[in-house]
This record gives C-alpha cells, structure tokens and sequence, in this order.
C-alpha cells in the first residue's frame, strides 16, 4: 500500500472538512495510505503569503516539508495553494544551495529541523492519475450518474508549468478524465482554464473584484448548461460556494473531486460533508 | 553611444535603474526581457473586470518607477494565476516581478488592512484560517478528530511557526514596522 504523508492546509479542515473526510474515505478504498502530518501548519498561501514575505513563506514551507521528510514519507495534497507552494519552495530549495542554507539556517534555530531535499509532493489528481490511474477509478464506480460538469482545474495545479510538468497548462485533461471516470461529462465551456478570482490575496483585498470574475466564469458555465462544478481546490471550492448566494443568480452545486469520488464510489454519504455547503447539494 | 528616443512624451521621466535592479535582486530576474507585446494584459482575468493592466506595470517596474509601483492599487489587484507567466512569449516570469514588488511596498509599509489580519493571524497561529465551535462540531460529525493534528493540536509545534515569524522579521512586519 503506498502510503503519503496527507497535508491538511487550512481551508479544507478548517472551512470544508467534508473534503477531508471525503479525501481520507476515497483515497483508502483505492489503497492509498494517508498519515497525518503532526504539527504541520498553513503551506503558506502561495498568493497572499508570499506576496508579504518570501522568506518567511519559504521557511514556513521547508518546516512542513521537513515533517513529511522526518516521516520518511512523500507528501499528497487535495489544495492547489498546498501544492503550489509545497512544490514551488522545495524546487527552489533543491536549486539553489544558498538559499536553502539560509531557510535552514531559520528552521534550525525554531525548531531544530532541517530540510535536505529528499521529499517529493503530489497534488492528488496527479497521484490519482498517474499512480493509481483512471481505469482502476473507474472500477470503483458504483451506479453511474450522469451530469454534465464544469471541470475547474483552478491555477496553481498545472501552472507554472514549466517546474509542474502535470499536462499542457493550455488545454489539460488529466482531471476531466478522472471526472469522466466517475461517470460526469466534462462540458467544455468559455474560458474553461480561468482563475476562479479568489487567489493572490485579491479576494481578501478587492472582494468586489474577486466576485466580479467569479461571476463571469458562473455565467460562462451557466450558458454552457453545466450540472455540477467539479473543482481540485479548497479555494475555489469556496470561492463558488460563497459567491453564489451574494450574487443571487446562480444555483450550481459545487464539489470537490474527492466528494464526487465519494458519491461515485457509493460511500456513506452523510461522511461527505455535503450539507454543510452554501449552495445546495440534491445529487 | 546612442539613447533611444521616448516618442510622444515630452516630460518622460528618467529611468532609475537602481529600483530595477533592486526588482531583480528581490526575484524579479527577468525583468528586462518584456517588450512590451501585452500578452499579459490580454490574458489577464483581472484586467478584464478592472483598469489594471499587467504589462504597464511590468513596464514601471522595468524603467525604475519605484513610486509609480510601490503605493499603487493595482499591484495588488493579479490573483496570481500564471496565465501570462505561461504565454509570455519572452519568458518573463511576470508573478515573481509581481512577488518581488509586493515584497518591497509591504516593507514600505503598504499593506492593505484585510492582508494585515491574515498574516497576523497566521503569524500568531499558524494558520491563516481560525479554529471555531461550529468547525469542530462539524469535523466531530464527519467522523474527524475536532482538533486537526495540526499546530491547532501541539503548543510545540505552534511555538516554532511563531519563531520562524520572529527570526524573518515577519511578525514586526507586520505590527507595521518598517
């Protein structure tokens, strides 16, 4: 059984622990072990957090690497911030030899952990796709319900991906595959590869901004007769559940891949965590 | 020896390469290869609900207009989405410009109050996101520990994020110091 250290973030324990639930559920029944990361902490956010300080970004980051390494353990993520920064930091460390004796050098003294560069993180669509792969999901599916899905592969999955190599950042298809797989159409709609308007600290900042192109992605899906929003990120999960009841026009369920998974594969439903969403979930 | 005219612009400023510079040592190392095409803008989903425009700041920050750039507004309006970092037909590697400079206006003290409660709150807890009842009533229900194993479950580990945010300055930084 091959086995990851689960980095938690903070969103989806903290906001939407249906994912987590969802994510633990799902990833044993296709024999992935997940072991906790004891005393891990925000990644931190790749867009607000190191907009303020990337040193600090980064030594946040290489202490929760470090844990995952200490554990002797890969990590796995369900979060494109998680991912993003996880992976960012520790390619920038394994790179540049000075700059990671300057990170250890702050590590060291809070804590008296080190970072060596012997731990790769996994962003769980990736993982699902590449190391399990989508036959054997589609095998777990029980009674097939077909929707027609708006697949939201969100930014800092893919991008950048010149360090990432996950799929072409342009036209991907590694998550529509997998939401195929659970028995969806994956719809395509206008601007499909668009940011979902919550990242780089704007949502915090200009929530009138942030909401003005969630709203255009909403409407692009709307005009393309999607069912579902299917998203591989605790913030843009939240980002469309939010938006929608303040902008009072749309009415799409949002899930998260590992929930869809969850429903797909015929878990205990009430474990999904499905009703604690803004936007209602009949499905 | 030979100065390429600014065309149009009878009280063009003069660069300041020592900012740029500043800008590439801060992160920002590619800089100076934009040339000025807007790809960027036209892929921006940001700059398409408002005035920013993400080539004009590239442009800014590549001529030295540090007080054109620091303060300003639309620094702060790019989600960070990788979309022009990725079409850039020159390889600018436009989010690090964009970290580089909001790096340097943090330390100048711009800092929008909303980011300031964020970061305080993460340099004090750990996460940028609070523990409430309701949180932990729901994880109870989903069959989840109500305390994430997180630095929310060890005072330890807590206390090292906070000295992390003590040894980076970080947590002065953002009290308001300079």
């Amino acid at each position: 059984m091959a086995k990851y250290g689960f980095f938690l973030g903070c969103i989806m324990p903290l906001r939407y622990p249906g994912i987590e639930s969802s994510s633990r559920a799902v990833m044993e029944s296709l024999g992935v072990e997940l072991v906790d990361m004891k005393g891990a902490s925000c990644c931190p956010a790749p867009g607000v957090m190191r907009s303020f300080d990337q040193t600090y970004w980064m030594a946040v980051a290489a202490r929760n690497l470090a844990i995952a390494e200490n554990m002797g353990v890969d990590i796995v993520t369900i979060c494109n911030g998680c991912f993003d920064t996880l992976f960012e930091v520790a390619h920038k460390l394994n790179h540049d030899e000075d700059l990671r004796a300057k990170v250890n050098k702050i590590l060291k003294d809070a804590s008296g952990m080190e970072y060596k560069g012997t731990v790769n993180v996994r962003h769980f669509v990736e993982l699902l796709y590449k190391d399990i792969g989508v036959d054997a999901v589609r095998a777990k599916v029980k009674g097939e319900k077909q929707l027609k899905a708006a697949v939201h592969y969100g930014c800092h999955f893919l991008k950048p991906s010149n360090i990432k190599k996950i799929d072409d950042a342009e036209r991907p298809h590694v998550f529509d595959d997998l939401v195929e797989a659970a028995g969806m159409v994956s719809v395509p709609y206008k601007d499909k590869g668009t940011c979902c308007g919550a990242g780089g600290g704007v949502r915090a900042r200009t929530p009138d901004v942030s909401l003005a192109m969630t709203k255009e992605n909403l409407t692009n899906m709307t005009n393309a007769g999607v069912e579902v929003i299917v998203d591989c990120c605790p913030f843009c999960h939240l980002q469309y559940d939010v938006s929608q009841p303040q902008l009072k026009e749309f009415n799409i369920p949002v899930l998260h891949l590992s929930q869809l998974l969850g429903l797909a594969f015929g878990l205990e439903k009430d474990k999904l965590g499905l009703e604690s969403h803004q936007v209602k979930v009949n499905l | 020896m030979f100065t390429v005219p600014v065309i149009g612009l009878a009280d063009a400023k003069e660069p300041k390469p020592e900012f740029t510079r500043k800008v590439i040592e801060a992160g920002g190392k590619t800089v100076n290869l934009c040339f000025q095409c807007g790809t960027c803008t036209g892929s921006c989903p940001s700059g398409r609900q408002t005035a920013f425009r993400i080539r004009k700041l590239v442009r800014r920050a590549q001529l030295g207009f540090e007080e054109d750039v620091l303060p300003s507004e639309d620094l702060w309006l790019c989600t960070t989405c990788f979309t022009c970092y990725e079409r850039c037909p020159r390889g600018v590697e436009i989010v690090d410009i964009v970290m580089a400079l909001r790096n340097m206006a943090v330390r100048q003290g711009h800092m929008a109050e909303s980011h300031r409660k964020v970061a305080e709150l993460i340099s004090k807890t750990g996460h940028l996101v609070s523990l409430r009842d309701q949180d932990k009533e729901l994880r109870g229900r989903l069959g989840l520990e109500e305390t994430p194993p997180t630095v929310f479950s060890d005072p330890k580990a807590q206390e090292e994020v906070v000295k992390i945010a003590a040894l980076c300055g970080f947590d002065k930084l953002v009290a308001g110091g300079k």
